[in-house]
């Protein structure tokens, strides 16, 4: 049950792998197998229940993953603590303005999109009641 | 190197006592936000500090460290790879919304890499944090190519992109409520968008549509920041 999941798990992460490496190193090998697994599934080439417990337990645990990398930040101590300040300050105020940009756009977007189709809609039902 | 306790160091020195470094600190992180009930106490607040310190009392390079744990690091692509099933499972709910989600991902990029050219500009930083900040918001794998092309400090890269994983997955839920950013789909795009892999698992945490929509806004803003970048320079040359 779980070795199955796993193997096509990381069979589309060498899939998704030699993907990227044919699209020239442009989208990573992981980002093309996430796609790759989409793809597969939206086709019916692999079922959702085989792979869902292991795509539960990495996609749930993610951050846990993060954990090692993170640490590199103390070898790269000697250059960040040298312009603390503007290193953080750059990150935080510009993390900030895509998390609103992107959030705002969309949601000004859905709501025109919903009007749009809101009035189609009652257009069309305008239409059948004269019908 | 500090030594102030004296441990045997074949004790120290072992792959199995760095692995349960790191889940037993992650585990200790999650005990402590479920038992303070605080959902800001982001397990990364306590997690890191507690290996930093370890590492640190316990004079174990953080090279050793960051070796052993190559089987935790590596979990990293098959779970990027398993949001494909999350994907699918919203399938309706992204394409019902293709167009909006498209745009506003090209806007995201945009204004992360013009935010990151201007205040460094700002903060007087010098020109290799431009180079090496400019796709912080991307995840790491891509973000570290991307700053390897511009010519920047690939590590100083990839503590970049998590910093900003940890401000947007932290910070991220506070500021959308503060802007009365409600819908799944665009809280879900967002905290993606900005915060990469630690803003899905944040978004995974709040709901499954946000969790769904956040992993597409990994890819396409990987995507995205990949293209934007090269024309942004065009316009805007950095210095050599």
């Amino acid at each position: 049950m779980y070795l199955k999941g796993i193997l096509i798990i990381i069979g589309f992460l060498a899939l998704g792998n030699a993907a990227s490496l044919m699209l020239g190193n442009f989208i990573p090998g992981s980002v093309c197998g996430m796609v790759l697994l989409f793809a597969a599934l939206a086709a019916k080439i692999i079922k959702a229940d085989e792979v869902r417990p292991v795509a539960d337990f990495l996609t749930k645990n993610m951050s846990l993953f993060f954990v090692p990398a993170s640490i590199g930040i103390m070898e790269q101590w000697g250059l960040i603590s040298s312009s603390l300040i503007g290193w953080v300050g750059v990150i935080l105020i510009s993390t900030l303005l895509v998390l609103i940009s992107v959030g705002g756009t969309q949601s000004c977007l859905m709501k025109a999109q919903d009007k749009f189709l809101n009035r189609r809609t009652e257009k069309c039902a305008g239409h059948k009641n004269l019908l | 190197m500090m030594q102030t306790y004296d441990i045997p160091d074949g004790l120290i020195y072992n792959v199995p006592v760095m692995l349960a470094l790191t889940i037993g600190s992650y585990l200790l992180g999650i005990y402590l936000k479920n038992k303070s009930g605080l959902s800001l106490l982001h397990p990364f607040l306590i997690c890191i500090p507690t290996i930093v310190a370890i590492l640190y009392f316990t004079g174990v390079p953080c090279s050793f460290y960051m070796e052993a744990n190559g089987i935790i690091e590596f979990m990293l692509g098959p779970s990027v790879v398993a949001l494909g099933l999350l994907l699918y499972d919203h399938m309706e709910t992204i394409r019902k919304n293709a167009l909006p989600i498209l745009i506003s991902v090209f806007t995201g990029s945009v204004v992360g890499v013009g935010s990151v050219y201007l205040l460094c500009r700002i903060f007087a930083l010098d020109e290799i944090f431009v180079k090496s900040l400019e796709p912080k918001s991307v995840t790491t794998p891509i973000a570290m190519d991307l700053s390897a092309s511009l010519g920047g400090n690939v590590s100083l890269t990839a503590v970049s992109v998590v910093l900003c994983g940890f401000i947007g997955a932290v910070a991220g839920p506070v500021f959308l409520r503060m802007f009365r950013i409600g819908n799944p789909v665009s809280r879900g795009l967002a905290l993606g968008c900005s915060a990469h892999g630690l803003g899905t698992s944040r978004a995974i945490e709040t709901g499954a549509v946000e969790g769904a929509v956040s992993g597409l806004a990994i890819a396409l803003m990987g995507l995205m920041t990949a293209i934007v970048i090269p024309i942004f320079n065009l316009l805007f040359p950095l210095q050599q």
